[in-house]
């Protein structure tokens, strides 16, 4: 699987409007582990695009790439039609101040409250008064049911909190993309079930992108229009939650239905 | 073997590589705007008002130690009124410079090591870029601007509070007035002997900051990775400034001949 995994586009006065994300024939190794060999596909503005694999199939490796955090040693990374390892580093900080990005371990910042964590990106983009960082901050917090939590440090949250403070962070400028690892990693049930929720309320009343990286099947199939399988850094499935339950692929086949059994 | 200590000597070099970029770069962009002025004055405070108790309690007990060492030898020569002076001298030019660059390499440099090294592992590093904020810029700059500042200023609370303990052992010993110690104390020193002395000490803010920060960025391995980077921030930075030191003494009476006299 080399080209995009998606055809839809849309179309701005008569040209097609760039896709939200675009990686063409990317691969990534760390000394002589090869992660990502050859990956191409596209994710189409207000898509739910979700990456499935096992551990250690380049997944995360994806999303940080599509941010810049690493660089690829072949091929080309486009976020919103601007190939990332191109960027100044102004021009860099500008597309990541449209995409947000939620760690699998929340990376929170742990020598500011939780108010402040969510206040820090308007503090640094915007020329907004305090008083009014403040506010946007609160109601993050509380669009992610925090609301009462601002002035607590990190480290007094539970682990599901600490990961709806750092959704709360990553929204906190608006983005028009965001990247999720793991949504689901390290939280019982319920929490991951209300985690999922946010996001897919982000997605239908948000029209935000979302690119989700998960290797579990229930939030894969809530959150997602469009899904791929990674094994051995490449994309072995593409295509709808359905199209992937008819695969006769054995490693999908095998993939998800370890997953049912779990 | 020799494959083994090959590959070693290289991954030496290498480091030592990475950690020359590391520092060249933190050089560059100290002087490039935007300049992080906020987190640069909040560094200030953390690593150096912070550390000023300890610098100034450690000064006072050198201080004494140094004085009653100094009576012990100027003694047998009759040479007691000497002693606030020498101490002075003493202080100002080599003992104070070094003990505070070496105190402070313990405390700021496993803060930073561990700080950063926490960081690092926690991903905070890559939520600041992601959050597109310069990480370096952030995190690294501002910690060598801060201490470059921090450590002569703390070099220079070190001279006096040692002075101060030097006086309270003479005063102990002799029941010499605070007046007289002081004009004593600086009958001998003039601003060659502070300023070149004093000015080596940003040099040791440099290294601690450097050197710390770098290890806490290039932290692997979890939490036994972050008490490593913060162990070896310690180690490597009072290495790197007894040997600094070293050249810095000649470099001083290289361009103040005056001063080796």
């Amino acid at each position: 699987m080399t080209e995009a995994a998606h055809p839809r586009t849309q179309r701005t006065e008569g040209r097609p409007a760039a896709p939200a994300v675009r990686l063409a024939g990317v691969s990534k190794a760390f000394g002589a582990r090869t992660v990502l060999d050859d990956v191409s596909f596209e994710v189409p503005t207000g898509c739910g695009f979700v990456i499935l694999g096992r551990s250690g199939t380049g997944k995360s490796v994806t999303l940080r790439l599509i941010i810049g955090l690493l660089a690829p040693d072949r091929g080309r990374v486009f976020v919103h039609g601007e190939e990332v390892n191109r960027l100044t580093r102004a021009e860099l900080s500008r597309v990541r101040r449209g995409v947000g990005f939620l760690f699998q371990n929340a990376a929170l910042f742990d020598s500011i409250s939780v108010g402040e964590n969510v206040a820090f990106p308007l503090r640094r983009h915007t020329k907004l008064p305090d008083g009014e960082i403040r506010g946007i901050a609160l109601r993050k917090l509380e669009s992610v049911g925090l609301g009462r939590e601002y002035d607590k440090m990190p480290g007094a949250l539970s682990g599901g909190m600490r990961k709806r403070a750092a959704l709360a962070r990553a929204l906190a400028l608006d983005p028009r993309l965001l990247l999720v690892d793991e949504p689901s990693a390290g939280l019982d049930p319920i929490t991951a079930d209300e985690i999922d929720e946010l996001l897919l309320n982000l997605k239908r009343d948000g029209g935000a992108t979302l690119i989700v990286v998960t290797h579990n099947i229930a939030s894969a199939k809530l959150l997602g229009d469009r899904l791929i399988l990674l094994h051995e850094g490449r994309i072995v499935a593409a295509g709808t939650t359905d199209e992937l339950a008819r695969s006769g692929e054995p490693l999908v086949r095998a993939f998800l239905e370890s997953q049912h059994a779990g | 073997m020799l494959d083994r200590t090959g590959a070693a000597v290289l991954s030496l070099l290498a480091s030592v590589g990475a950690a020359s970029v590391f520092a060249l770069r933190a050089i560059g962009e100290a002087f490039v705007p935007p300049y992080e002025l906020r987190e640069t004055g909040r560094q200030l405070y953390e690593l150096g008002l912070r550390s000023a108790p300890l610098i100034a309690v450690s000064g006072m007990a050198v201080g004494v130690v140094l004085s009653m060492h100094t009576r012990a030898s100027l003694e047998r020569f009759g040479a007691e009124a000497m002693i606030p002076a020498g101490l002075a001298l003493a202080l100002v030019r080599e003992t104070g410079p070094l003990t505070a660059g070496l105190l402070l390499s313990g405390r700021i440099g496993a803060g930073i090591g561990a700080e950063l090294g926490a960081m690092k592992v926690t991903e905070q590093i890559d939520a600041l870029e992601a959050t597109a904020v310069d990480a370096f810029r952030y995190l690294v700059v501002t910690r060598v601007i801060a201490c470059v500042i921090a450590v002569p200023i703390l070099t220079t609370i070190m001279n006096f509070t040692g002075m101060l303990g030097g006086f309270i052992a003479e005063s102990a010993a002799t029941g010499m007035s605070f007046g007289l110690y002081l004009e004593r104390s600086f009958s001998l020193i003039d601003l060659a002997d502070y300023v070149p002395a004093t000015v080596k000490t940003m040099v040791f803010g440099f290294i601690i900051a450097v050197t710390s920060a770098y290890l806490g960025f290039t932290t692997e391995s979890g939490t036994e990775g972050v008490g490593r980077a913060s162990t070896r921030a310690v180690v490597m930075s009072s290495i790197l400034i007894i040997v600094a030191n070293v050249v810095l003494v000649r470099l001083i009476f290289f361009i103040f001949p005056g001063d080796a006299g």
